[in-house]
């Protein structure tokens, strides 16, 4: 509680409040990736999203975890963070992190159609597909260190 | 499990495809499989990808649909998209792949 209440000072500037939080800690393996879509549903579901919102957050974060799996540990399987945040504003913030090999030039990684697969089965838009079904997308990155990508969906107003 | 996941049909020289659920990368994968095994038996003229049972797709899915797509032009065959939702339209577009396939709505 405490916890929560220096929180929630710290959005007093934005004007909102934290309402609930939720972290996630899974083995970056394929199976979770689907794991991982249904335990954000899960936590949004509480704040009546719309269908087409909790189906684009689905896609997004499958996104977001699939490049983990894929590239960041280049299948050979790490850890894989989720960190879930609703805000008072009805905001979303998923955080979606890995300690792999990390992004040398983060910028060149997001236009669309980048890719570095050589398997021929990727096209490059899983970035793109992220900024088009969520609100905002950030990634850090550092080379060597590892990755988080921060999606922000805000949900429509209730009634 | 890996084989109630998609539904094969064969008429004539057109195969159809209807893979069932969800498809991302770990499910992709047999789905890659049973498809291209499927192709390179049959041999059609026209493959058909009939989406209208999937309840979720993503990039990897694209991947998929592109990767099969491939596989069947280099051996003369036509691949056509069926029961497209309008998320996975989108999915298209964003990679510019809806101006490759013809796409069929449901028979
Ligand atoms: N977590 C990550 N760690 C390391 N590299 C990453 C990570 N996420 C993305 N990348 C790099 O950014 C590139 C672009 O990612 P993006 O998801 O847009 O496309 P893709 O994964 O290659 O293909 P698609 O998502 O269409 O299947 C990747 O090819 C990879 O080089
Ligand atoms: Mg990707």
């Amino acid at each position: 509680m405490e916890q929560f209440k220096a929180k929630n000072k710290e959005n007093e500037k934005n004007k909102r409040a934290l309402v609930n939080e939720m972290k996630v800690k899974m083995p970056a393996v394929s199976e979770n990736e689907s794991t991982a879509r249904s335990v954000v549903n899960a936590f949004v579901a509480h704040y009546d999203p719309t269908v087409e919102e909790l189906a684009d957050i689905r896609c997004a974060v499958s996104e977001a975890v699939t490049n983990c799996v894929v590239h960041a540990y280049g299948g050979r399987g790490g850890v894989l963070y989720i960190g879930v945040k609703a805000y008072s504003d009805r905001s979303v913030k998923i955080e979606i992190r890995d300690k792999g090999r990390g992004i040398e030039d983060v910028k060149k990684a997001m236009e669309p159609l980048f890719t570095t697969d050589k398997s021929g089965e990727r096209s490059g838009i899983g970035f793109a597909v992220m900024q088009s079904f969520s609100d905002s997308v950030k990634v850090r990155s550092v080379p060597g260190k590892g990755t988080c990508v921060t999606l922000i969906k805000k949900l429509a107003s209730e009634e | 499990m890996a084989n109630s996941r998609i539904v094969v049909t064969t008429d004539g020289a057109r195969l159809t495809v209807a893979p069932r659920g969800e498809i991302d990368h770990h499910s992709a994968r047999s789905l890659r499989e049973r498809i291209d095994s499927a192709l390179y038996s049959a041999r059609p003229e026209v493959l058909v990808l009939d989406l209208s049972h999937i309840d979720f797709m993503d990039s990897s899915g694209l991947g998929l649909l592109l990767g099969r797509y491939q596989r069947a032009s280099e051996i003369g065959c036509e691949v056509r998209l069926m029961g497209c939702s309008a998320r996975t339209k989108r999915i298209l577009e964003l990679a510019g792949a809806d101006k490759l396939f013809k796409i069929e709505e449901r028979a």
